[in-house]
């Protein structure tokens, strides 16, 4: 089949620019549209954390190019800070840009199998991300129950005073799931059907069995959101009440529906991270990886288990307390699989000959901050330490470190390691690193601060602490004052990247194929790739790991090399 | 915990214990990892003419490397997840014979506490309702019974280390018992609107004397 498409890409026709970069169906491209549109969803997110962290340290003063803050603002911006980094950050990013843009060029095709599917994925996902930016400009303002968007609060106008946000944030939300459904259709098809001849199931690149495998997890789980995510907005514009205790309804069951999706999406962004990291530690030490198989049964282990966790952010709310039990035994569980990949990880290094680009640099620092995550998530998994944990800044804390090694480092890390092969150019290394200790030292005293914020009883989502004599102390607010200014030097830090990101685009030092010596089929196409990917469609004769193999002159050995 | 925050409840320092236990191990494991890799990275950067070894992590003698530490981590994981149901049986599950039970009612953007009169018992005639201020007395077993008129609250105490939602439609019944004196914030700690940075409560936990002064006065009032 690819290579009856492939004979196709062979007659070349001039195709005008909006048929080339607006409505393409050519996988490059979407996967641009999804990064381009993640990382400026990503500018707004940062925008909005700037506003109300400033609002934190300074309650009350007027924030330099947003003016005051009001309360329902604040709810606007903290809710819509979470959405976006998740939904329009987070997933677009590292699921929808690296699965479109790696999984043809690793796996050896010349596109997906549905591209028209994948225009469609992309313009709904455009739609969804236009709705959530409007929906903070209509009558009333941006929705702000939080990103969780709870019921009662979320289903009646009377109670949250959003009558129209509330209704376009899950109308917006609800669009980008099925933006996503239609790309992991693709994902896992293309994958299973378009593999180059030779390549075998234990010869895929880690990250392409990660996107494979996350966007099953997002398949299955994101079923009840949906219908969810439907019954709230009948109970929005009808007033149905699936949720309305008065109408016979429940509001856990939001709930159980949210967290049955919530939970899963975190592995869903976890491992096409991980991902990342195999793919550019292997590449920057040399070395194969350590347990490939154990990587991918972990993996697996992971998201099955990762089913079945859900209720660990519920045990505090209202639910029969014998269901904590249970969860709190699946919750801990999850952390051996979760645990032994990083081991994996680390022992990929023992023997290794390691550079410290920047793109390694980036994947090193993701297993430094997210063990810091991961073990942090232990106290609240634990039912009773979690009385106390739940809802306060220990959380917050928590899932950033998770979050921010997911969708911060380690994009940085891909962006850094497959630029040469998304603009053919390299970037500055000089103006790299200055970036990567400008993102990563802050990122600490950003949330080691609010670490001690939340263990110390500080609440989240709220809009000044002047109102709680014991979290209105000095001290505490000088701890505010760290968080907030850490945060201001970690987003000034991020314009040398853009301008070395958008510099090197144009006039970077070219890169020819395979810049890093580098196995996997992506560095055997051109850089960039044009159209149909590849000059001669690739064969695969070895797994994607094969670096420094004894007997060999050069320490790196391609897939495609014939033996 | 003590350093961050005061214990005023029975049952504050057997969620300290858990939350200590967790940092011990987990804390264990933290620098282990930490330090070996810190170790390898520092070990094994590039030196020129040092070509590096060809493992496949897919031997038995180079498997046991995981799955030692993956034994061990169950063992720990084992040992937190019996204290921690253990705690949370008697916080959340078990509830011991109340002396008094007070009524609380969350709503936008305010608690109020129903406190029993002088005869000790809810729902009767004497029944005292304060806005954002509860008064218990020290070592005296309560049970609560948690409503809300709306939406979502959550009824958070960070000294008594307790915490627990109010669902519109529900009575959700608990207990805690006082046991230090003194002042202290009652938060809802489940985002509830646009006020939800105002509903904040003081707690007073007072001696029986003080606690029938303030009873006398109010019902003279």
């Amino acid at each position: 089949m690819s290579s009856n498409a492939a004979a196709g890409h062979g007659d070349h026709h001039e195709v005008s620019f909006w048929q080339k970069y607006i409505f393409s169906v050519d996988h490059k491209v979407i996967g641009m549209q999804y990064l381009f549109t993640g990382m400026f969803m990503a500018l707004i997110g940062g925008f909005f954390v700037y506003v109300f962290r400033m609002q934190l340290a300074f309650p009350g003063q007027e924030v330099l190019g947003f003016g005051t803050v009001s309360p329902a603002q604040y709810n606007a911006l903290v809710t819509n800070h979470g959405t976006i980094m998740i939904f329009w950050v987070a997933m677009p990013v590292l699921i929808a840009a690296l699965g479109n843009f790696l999984i043809p060029l690793m796996i050896g095709c010349d596109d997906m199998v549905f591209p028209r599917l994948n225009r469609l994925s992309y313009q709904i996902f455009l739609l969804s991300a236009l709705i959530i930016i409007g929906s903070l400009f209509v009558p009333g303002g941006g929705f702000g129950g939080a990103w969780t968007a709870y019921p009662p609060l979320s289903a009646n106008s009377q109670y949250s005073l959003t009558p129209l946000g509330s209704i376009l944030w899950v109308v917006a939300v609800a669009l980008e799931f099925v933006a996503f459904l239609i790309g992991g259709i693709n994902f896992v098809t293309t994958t299973m059907n378009s593999r180059a001849p030779g390549m075998k199931m234990f010869d895929i690149p880690m990250i392409v069995w990660m996107i494979v495998i996350a966007s099953i997890l997002f398949m299955a789980s994101v079923g009840p959101l949906i219908a969810g995510a439907v019954m709230l907005l009948f109970d929005q514009t009808m007033a149905i009440g699936f949720f309305d205790p008065a109408k016979g309804g429940d509001p856990v069951l939001w709930q159980h529906l949210f967290w049955f999706f919530g939970h899963p999406e975190v592995y869903v962004v976890l491992l096409p991270a991980m991902g990342i990291v195999a793919e550019v530690m292997c590449t920057f030490a040399r070395k194969k990886l350590f347990g490939y198989k154990t990587v991918i049964y972990t993996a697996l282990g992971t998201a099955i288990l990762s089913f079945f966790v859900w209720a660990h952010h519920q045990f505090v709310s209202g639910i029969d307390p014998r269901m904590a039990n249970i969860f709190t035994v699946t919750t801990l569980l999850i952390s051996i699989p979760v645990a032994e990949m990083l081991f994996v990880y680390i022992a990929t290094l023992y023997g290794g000959s390691i550079q410290f680009s920047t793109a390694m640099l980036f994947a090193l620092a993701f297993l430094v901050e997210f063990l810091i995550g991961g073990v942090t998530g232990i106290f609240l998994g634990s039912s009773a330490a979690d009385i106390y944990f739940h809802d306060t800044y220990f959380v917050l804390a928590h899932f950033h470190y998770t979050f921010v090694p997911i969708a911060i480092i380690s994009v940085f890390a891909a962006l850094y390691y497959w630029f040469p092969k998304m603009f053919g150019r390299m970037m500055n290394e000089t103006w790299g690193k200055i970036h990567f200790w400008g993102t990563v030292i802050p990122f600490n005293f950003i949330f080691i601060p609010l670490f001690i914020l939340g263990t110390s009883g500080q609440h989240r989502r709220i809009y000044s602490y002047e109102n709680f004599p014991d979290l209105a102390t000095p001290d505490m607010q000088r701890l505010r004052v760290i968080a907030t200014t850490s945060l201001i030097v970690m987003l000034v830090f991020q314009v040398p990247f853009l301008i070395n990101f958008f510099y090197s685009m144009f006039k970077g030092k070219k890169a020819g194929n395979n810049p890093w010596n580098s196995n996997t089929l992506e560095w055997v196409a051109p850089s960039p790739p044009p159209h149909g990917n590849f000059a001669e469609m690739p064969e695969v004769y070895r797994g994607p790991y094969e670096y420094s193999v004894p007997g060999r002159e050069s320490d790196y050995w391609p897939q495609n090399e014939k033996p | 915990m003590e350093y961050f925050i005061e214990r005023a409840s029975s049952y504050a320092a057997d969620i300290d214990l858990v939350i200590l236990v967790v940092a011990i191990l987990g804390g264990f494991w933290f620098f282990v990892a930490q330090g070996v890799l810190f170790y390898f990275i520092f070990k094994y950067r590039r030196r020129p003419g040092q070509k590096a070894q060809y493992i496949t992590g897919e031997k038995k003698e180079e498997m046991k490397w995981i799955h030692i530490p993956h034994n061990l981590i169950l063992i720990c994981d084992v040992v937190i997840i019996v204290l921690a149901i253990k705690v949370w049986y008697g916080v959340k599950q078990d509830l011991p014979p109340a002396q008094e039970t007070v009524r609380i009612v969350g709503q936008q953007w305010s608690w109020t506490f129903i406190h029993p009169g002088k005869d000790g018992l809810i729902d009767t005639e004497d029944d005292i309702a304060v806005v954002d201020e509860l008064r218990l007395k020290k070592d005296t077993l309560y049970h609560y019974k948690l409503e809300s008129k709306d939406v979502l609250h959550s009824f958070s105490v960070p000294v008594f280390r307790l915490k627990q939602d109010a669902v519109p439609g529900r009575v959700i019944t608990g207990w805690f018992k006082p046991t230090k004196i003194g002042s202290y914030d009652i938060q809802c700690a489940e985002m509830c609107g646009i006020g939800h940075g105002i509903m904040g409560s003081r707690l007073h936990v007072e001696s029986d004397e003080d606690h029938n002064r303030w009873l006398e006065q109010t019902s003279r009032g």
